[in-house]
């Protein structure tokens, strides 16, 4: 079970606390309209998921309420660096 | 029954405390301090077990958790039965009642056992795949036999009359173990001012050193281990747990340790007290001081009872004053067995030979057997055990050095107690749990811990430390390594030891004893004792192209039982090895997982069940709604009134047809407190809404209110509410109930990762506002008698407005908004006045006859309007066009609102998506199930294509018919087309499409007068 | 391919059992196949299967890069089930389910296929309502559900508590009979044994590092043992490596890969005669004929390929089962472990072309892959003689991420995962 550091609260806390959202960095298409059906489907569902390092976005949901992201290994579970975003 | 076996002294056990149980429904008697292993060998017990597949008798062959036979079914009561508990863990208290979960009649005569020795070879491993197969049907009955069969213990058929706790810890060093080197860990780390954690699984702290002869600092070790525990427990930082497994060890150094608090003392835990309690322990470091298990060799028929490993005979010699037998033969391939050899004759038994498989040991402890008149047998081995329900004698034969073959004359040795050592295990189970593998060490044919990521550190035999000076250095070390890293100061340089080194002779690589026959037609050689596992089995695996260790695992079902292989799994893995041609490194281990031992199900639950499995919520209103005959509904965690009976017993529908018509012809109060509720604040807070939501919210002025229809980027509607405007700046924003927090979250997503720039603030309110809404063409009456501040007439507070006043002498907000259709004013009070106004509204209602109503009735008449409810008529699949809601979606705002690009996709747009319409049944009175698929044509024959379901249906009352909504493929341009809808039961109910709304379609009695 | 009988078992007991064939052979790769398949799980070997029976390729070689049926075919809960609520899904895994109904006789290898039945419980009137009409969806598409009351459920299963003063009491399930439960790795085997006996080479400890690519087509796989093997097309059937692999191809999947855990008790007699799974509760058990009770729970939030899941998800999974049956409190649980599971969006499977010409995907089968591992196999090994997909693999390409056709069965994953 992870123990987390919030880079807001500054403190680890148990994984409980803490949910999981998406890959972290997604970042919404200035023009959405202008988007073909393709590059929207790839922003909606398409991930890189990889095995190894990975960059995740977490949310403090009964904590701080704050979105971060957890730089982790997804392969062995070590967290390497959390950031606000 | 007498304690044949019982010593005249020795033993920790209390000899004062004498203690009666039953095994069998036989009366035994033991002492206090005594596991049913040890009670039941004092008196002489063979049998506890019968094999699960071949049903040969076995018995007790360990002292520890590693025992594979000893399982049993605990329990004189229903509530209180523990199935598959270990003999050899389970100490006994007045009036224990257990039983062997095997054999039939009983495991002393089981017929089964006929079955087992004619006809085993019909049942190699696998067997099941290569049967049974025709004719299939029969499988379903082959499988019950199967079943009956296999299993051991059973599940209690009562709930469980005990309680569990967890507790968490935040610590510096979690030592696993209190053997020599977790006590001596301990003492060092206990002088460094750090919070320490010394989790022992027995009974006693100590471990090895209980049954060691051995000194310590030129004292008995057991003196000192005394006078460790008594300055650890005077350290108030230093917590001690006994009858504490730690069990798992999870990322990030999080441990769990299983304490059983109360099995020792009776069946139930005593009153006030939890029977077990699981630890959850964050640690900065781990010492694992775990030890090691014997492992016994395997030779033909190693499974009689009386064959046991060496080690839990000195156990059960020196911690019991049991000792269980008379006649002894001891077979090892190291020096360290020797010790149980001493220790039966100092016992005054008679040790019948030292059977040596090694050609040649000349080590300290041989030399001292042999100077005791002990035969010494080197260079041979037990290749078969005589006797069925005891063991009565051995045959040995010359054992080649390199162990592969047996040879020479065969000697038959009378004995009734085998004991075997083919060296030790270390416990690296929990060093393994998260993900790393141990390593192979040639020099003492053993695994232990591989290197690892975490904090964690390995001290004593189970990183391969056997002798005892090595083991106290290692555990020191390990302590100063922490109080090092952490840059402790230590205030006195505590565990300074003296120990005689006690060298030992190597082992011997010895796994499997050969027979002189081949290894199919030998007897049988027992690797997994549970499962009945046997050399042959896993040659035939290895033949048969199963070379994974897993493979060979899976295919024989080694280490599968309630021991995980323990005892067995390292000698599975040589045999393979062996039968492979490859180094047991190569074959590898299978993998280590929690729990190292079972843990209860009630232990990992802890208090979360029964009504804590889940928190209820309730309103502020709550108290009154159940006086007054209200049946509730769960909607996410709250508890909702579902609808009232006016007098005990009246039906549903009774009670739904009063209650919506009270509605419709007076008023009616419904408690609508569970809806989320959002503040939202900042200057771009109305930006912001914009963006969530489907339409515009740039003009929404102070005063009033708006609905609003929220989507995922998908463009399918996830949410819907009402959202009003307080200031310029400020909004109130309304969930669905179950939707709440997933719409907070969803807020603050797009706020913090997508526009951080936008100047806004969200709040859940939900708790701080009770909610009642008052329905029906009496409402303004009613609110003007409790109301002031607020000019209630229509004009001035028209529908979608809000006021702020005081209503029942408290301050509110009241809404002017309808989901009824009627009149209607939602009051929003602080939540702790909720009950106060709900009451006054009572009172105030009753020349009203003011109805309390519930969701059930609100959906009806929401249904009669047409109105959806997001989750029950929306699933997470349509769009806002597909429940025909254009006209709440707003193109014109230059920002592209959440949900817009997505709802645009091809699929979205084309023809004959599912849409919802109105569902009129043709007979008016049948109403349709919800759920109830529609066709088009039902006469044809399966797979019929569904056009959409139905998603609302009720009785109107007030209409006196039955109303429906549902999807229906390409459904707008539909209406008035027939469509059937095939009930499970054969029945087809036949309907026509139709508008949604069917109740006051020109929406003119919410404006009434 | 030796048959398997009791007769044959008699006779090789006879000869105390030292005649017995290997069940495949262990054979080095050729250089070039007609079809390479990466992956040596159920799927992968039941393609290879049906390629070899149905297709009459047999130049086919499977690529396990650990021994096979090692990944989620080896730690699944084994429940298999075709009520499915959209019609796409429905098809695809009753489909699936009529080969499990003939399987263990068509690989003579019993893989014990247990029709015990599995209930999916309802606990609130909204769970109540979606069971109604799955199982009316269920219904039209000839799938054998029905819906039950309280009184049913509890006949069926008297273990469960069905009281009405549960935090959330059971008003009632839907009942698939010819639903139930098998023995995950028997499949594995069996799958194995009889591709490998219509000459299907499968290669275990062999690791894909790479496809060769020209124009766009993919031709081969680089392997790290064995160098270079070409193919003129190839099958990636890797759940839990699924993006790993892709990524390779120089394409993302919509894909996410989750921790999944799982646990067994202590064996116990029977108590438990069928399958219950609960949504609303969130848990799922059954009693393996050893005596164990299986149980499952929802993903681990995380992205995580570490086969092991988070301590707080067990807890939370065996509250729910406590929750159902209280009476199982004092059972003890013996081991609980993790699998790889591929998500997507819609909780449907990926069975599609790729981007790569030549190059075919079949993973996203998220928690539900085992119960599908015939039908899985049957329809991909037609997409990689065929080269395109079949009416029943259509719906589940990767356009459907483009065109927004998602097919939401989350809702019918018995276990809400995400």
């Amino acid at each position: 079970m992870f123990y987390i550091r919030c880079p807001y609260c500054e403190e680890h806390r148990d994984e409980q606390e803490f949910h999981r959202v998406a890959e972290a960095n997604l970042v919404r298409p200035s023009d959405p309209d202008g988007c073909s059906d393709q590059e929207w489907g790839e922003y909606l569902y398409f991930r890189k998921n990889t095995r190894g390092e990975y960059n995740e976005l977490w949310v403090h949901s009964v904590g701080c309420r704050k979105f971060f992201n957890i730089q982790r290994n997804t392969e062995t579970y070590e967290i390497l660096n959390t950031s606000p975003v | 029954m007498t304690e044949i076996n019982r010593l005249d002294s020795g033993g920790n056990i209390d000899r004062t405390q004498k203690i009666t149980f039953t095994f069998n429904g036989k009366s035994y008697t033991g002492y206090q301090g005594d596991t049913v292993a040890s009670a039941l060998l004092a008196s002489g017990v063979n049998i506890v077990a019968r094999s699960f597949k071949y049903r040969r008798p076995r018995g007790i062959m360990a002292a520890g958790v590693e025992e594979p036979n000893a399982v049993l079914q605990l329990g004189k009561y229903e509530a209180t039965q523990v199935p598959n508990i270990l003999a050899t863990q389970q100490e006994i208290y007045e009036g224990l009642t257990c039983r062997s979960v095997t054999g039939w009649p009983s495991c002393d005569v089981d017929f089964g056992g006929l079955i087992g020795r004619f006809m085993g070879k019909m049942l190699p491993p696998g067997f099941y795949y290569k049967t049974f197969m025709k004719p299939a049907f029969l499988w379903h009955t082959y499988e019950k036999y199967i079943r009956k069969a296999a299993g051991l213990g059973r599940s209690p058929k009562e709930s469980d009359a005990d309680r569990y706790d967890h507790v968490h810890h935040n610590i510096d060093v979690l030592i696993v173990g209190a053997g020599p080197a977790g006590l001596i860990a301990a003492t060092r780390l206990s002088a460094a001012n750090v919070r320490i954690m010394l989790a022992e699984e027995t009974t006693e702290m100590g471990g090895s050193l209980l049954s060691s002869q051995q000194d310590i600092n030129g004292k008995d070790a057991k003196v000192w281990v005394k006078a460790a525990l008594k300055d650890l427990q005077a350290n108030p930082d230093v917590r001690l747990l006994t009858r504490a497994t730690v069990n798992g060890f999870h990322d990030h150094n999080f441990v769990t340790v299983n304490e059983r608090v109360t099995d020792h003392l009776a069946e139930k835990a005593p009153t006030g007290q939890a029977r077990q309690i699981l630890h959850k322990v964050r640690c900065k470091w781990i010492i694992l001081a775990s030890g090691a298990h014997e492992r016994p060799l395997v030779f033909g028929n190693n499974d009689v009872p009386g064959c046991m490993t060496a080690s839990a005979i000195s156990t059960y010699i020196h911690r019991y004053g049991v000792i269980p037998g008379s006649r002894l033969v001891l077979m090892t391939n190291n020096d360290n067995a020797y010790h149980t050899a001493i220790d039966w004759y100092q016992c005054g038994r008679t040790v019948i030979a030292v059977v040596d498989t090694r050609p040649n040991p000349e080590g300290k402890i041989v030399q001292k057997v042999r100077e005791m008149g002990i035969n010494v047998f080197a260079g041979k081995a037990v290749i078969d055990v005589r006797g069925r329900n005891r063991v009565t004698g051995v045959v040995i034969a010359d054992i080649e050095p390199s162990g592969q073959a047996v040879m020479g004359m065969l000697t038959t040795l009378d004995c009734d107690t085998v004991a075997s050592s083919g060296g030790w295990s270390p416990v690296v189970h929990l060093s393994c749990h998260t993900g790393c593998r141990p390593k192979w060490r040639e020099d003492i044919q053993a695994f232990v811990p591989g290197s690892h990521r975490e904090n964690i550190l390995f001290a004593g035999s189970v990183n391969g430390h056997y002798d005892l000076a090595n083991c106290l250095q290692e555990a020191v070390n390990c302590a100063d390594q922490i109080i090092l890293n952490e840059s402790l100061t230590v205030q006195e340089v505590l565990g300074d030891f003296k120990v005689e080194s006690a060298l030992e002779e190597p082992i011997m690589p010895l796994f499997s004893i050969p027979h002189t026959k081949p290894v199919m037609q030998s007897p049988k050689q027992f690797v997994d004792f549970q499962n009945d596992v046997t050399v042959s089995a896993i040659d035939l695996a290895v033949r048969e192209g199963f070379h994974s260790i897993e493979h060979v695992k899976r295919y024989t079902v080694m280490g599968f039982g309630t021991d995980q292989g323990k005892l067995g799994n390292i000698n599975g893995m040589a045999i393979v090895a062996n039968a492979l041609d490859k180094s047991i490194p190569e074959v590898g281990t299978t993998t280590f997982r929690p729990n190292y031992t079972p843990v209860a199900f009630g232990t990992i639950v802890g208090r979360y069940r029964n009504q804590l499995f889940d928190p209820e919520r309730y309103t502020a209103m709550h108290r009154w709604h159940c006086d007054n005959g209200a049946l509730f509904e769960d909607v996410g965690q709250w508890k909702r009134p579902w609808y009232f009976q006016a007098y005990p017993g009246e039906k549903m529908q009774d009670a739904l047809n009063r209650e919506c018509l009270a509605v419709r012809q007076s008023v009616g109060i419904m408690d609508a407190s569970t809806l989320g509720k959002i503040d939202i604040q900042g200057k771009d807070a109305r930006e912001f809404l914009g963006r969530v939501y489907t339409n515009a919210w740039a003009k929404l002025a102070v005063g009033k209110c708006r609905y609003g229809v929220m989507c995922n980027e998908d463009g399918m509607v996830f949410d819907d509410g009402v959202t009003a405007c307080l200031a310029e700046q400020h909004f109130l924003m309304t969930t669905t109930t179950g939707g709440a927090a997933k719409v907070l979250e969803w807020l603050e997503l797009f706020h913090q990762t997508e526009w951080p720039e936008l100047d806004v603030y969200f709040n859940s309110v939900t708790d701080h506002w009770a909610t009642i809404a008052i329905n029906g063409p009496n409402a303004r009456k009613l609110l003007s008698e409790l109301c002031e501040g607020i000019d209630l007439d229509k004009d001035k507070f028209k529908l979608m407005d809000w006021r702020q006043g005081i209503v029942a002498g408290v301050p509110a907000r009241v809404f002017r908004i309808s989901f009824t259709g009627e009149l209607s004013f939602e009051i929003n009070v602080q939540a702790n006045y909720g009950m106060h106004v709900w009451k006054a509204l009572q009172v105030a209602g009753k020349k009203y006859k003011l109805t309390p109503y519930g969701t059930e009735t609100m959906h009806v008449l929401r249904a009669e309007k047409g109105f959806i409810i997001a989750g029950q008529d929306t699933d997470g699949s349509v769009t806002p066009l597909d429940l025909g809601m254009d006209w709440c979606l707003s193109n014109k705002k230059s920002f592209s609102y959440i949900g817009k690009r997505g709802m645009a996709r091809s699929d979205c747009l084309r023809k004959g998506r599912k849409q919802l319409v109105g569902i009129q049944t043709k007979s008016k009175e049948v109403m349709i199930p919800e759920g109830s698929q529609a066709v088009d044509n039902p006469y044809q024959p399966l797979p019929l294509e569904a056009l959409g379901h139905i998603t609302s249906s009720y009785f109107s009352a007030n209409l006196n018919q039955s109303i429906a909504m549902g999807f229906i493929k390409d459904g707008f341009n539909r209406m008035g087309d027939t469509v059937y809808y095939p009930q499970p039961d054969g029945t087809i109910i036949t309907a026509e499409i139709c508008s949604p709304v069917f109740y006051d379609p020109n929406g003119d009695k919410q404006h009434v007068e | 391919m030796e048959k398997y009988s009791a007769f044959t078992l008699f006779a090789h007991a006879l000869k105390h059992h030292k005649n017995w064939q290997p069940v495949w052979r262990t054979p080095s790769p050729k250089k070039t196949y007609d079809v390479v398949i990466v992956g040596g799980g159920g799927h992968g070997l039941a393609t290879a299967y049906y390629l070899a029976k149905n297709h009459s390729l047999k130049n086919v070689a499977v690529l396990e890069k650990g021994y096979l049926g090692g990944g989620n075919t080896a730690r699944n809960t084994t429940i298999i089930r075709s009520n499915y609520l959209w019609d796409e899904a429905a098809c695809l895994y009753e489909h699936s389910m009529k080969l499990w109904e003939g399987l263990s006789n068509e690989l003579n290898y019993n893989v014990m296929f247990s029709q015990r039945g599995v209930l999916n419980l309802g606990h609130t009137l909204q769970c109540m309502r979606d069971i109604e009409r799955r199982v009316n969806a269920n219904r039209l598409n000839g799938i054998d559900s029905v819906v039950l009351s309280t009184k049913e459920v509890q006949k069926l299963v008297p273990a469960l508590d069905c009281s009405s003063n549960r935090r959330y009491p059971i008003l009632g399930a839907s009942w698939q009979p010819r639903a139930g439960i098998a023995r995950h790795d028997a499949v594995a085997w069996g799958y194995a044994r009889a591709a490998d006996a219509l000459g299907v080479d499968i290669i275990q400890g062999c690791t894909v590092e790479g496809f060769m690519l020209e124009n766009g087509a993919a031709t081969g796989v680089k392997t790290r043992e064995y160098g270079a093997i070409n193919a003129a097309r190839i099958g990636c059937v890797v759940a839990g490596n699924s993006s790993v692999l892709s990524s390779m191809a120089g394409f993302k999947l919509p894909i996410e890969s989750h921790p999944l855990q799982a646990s067994v008790s202590e064996p116990l007699k029977p108590v438990l005669d069928t399958v219950v799974m609960s949504n609303h509760v969130h848990a799922y058990i059954s009693q393996s004929d050893k005596g164990e009770l299986v149980i499952g729970a929802g993903i681990d939030g995380y992205n995580g390929y570490g086969q092991r899941g988070s301590y707080s998800t067990i807890e939370d999974t065996l509250r729910a089962i406590i929750e159902m049956f209280p009476s199982f409190s004092r059972v003890r649980m013996n081991r609980q472990w993790g699998g790889i599971v591929d998500t997507t969006p819609d909780a449907c499977p990926v069975i599609s072309e790729t981007p790569v010409k030549n190059l075919f995907f079949n993973c996203g089968w998220g928690t539900g892959g085992f119960k599908a591992t015939p039908g899985s196999g049957h329809v991909f090994s037609s997409m990689l003689s065929e080269g395109k997909a079949s009416m029943l693999t259509k719906p589940f390409s990767l356009e459907r991420f483009y065109t927004g056709a998602l097919i939401d069965e989350h809702g019918a994953a018995g276990v809400a995962h995400s």
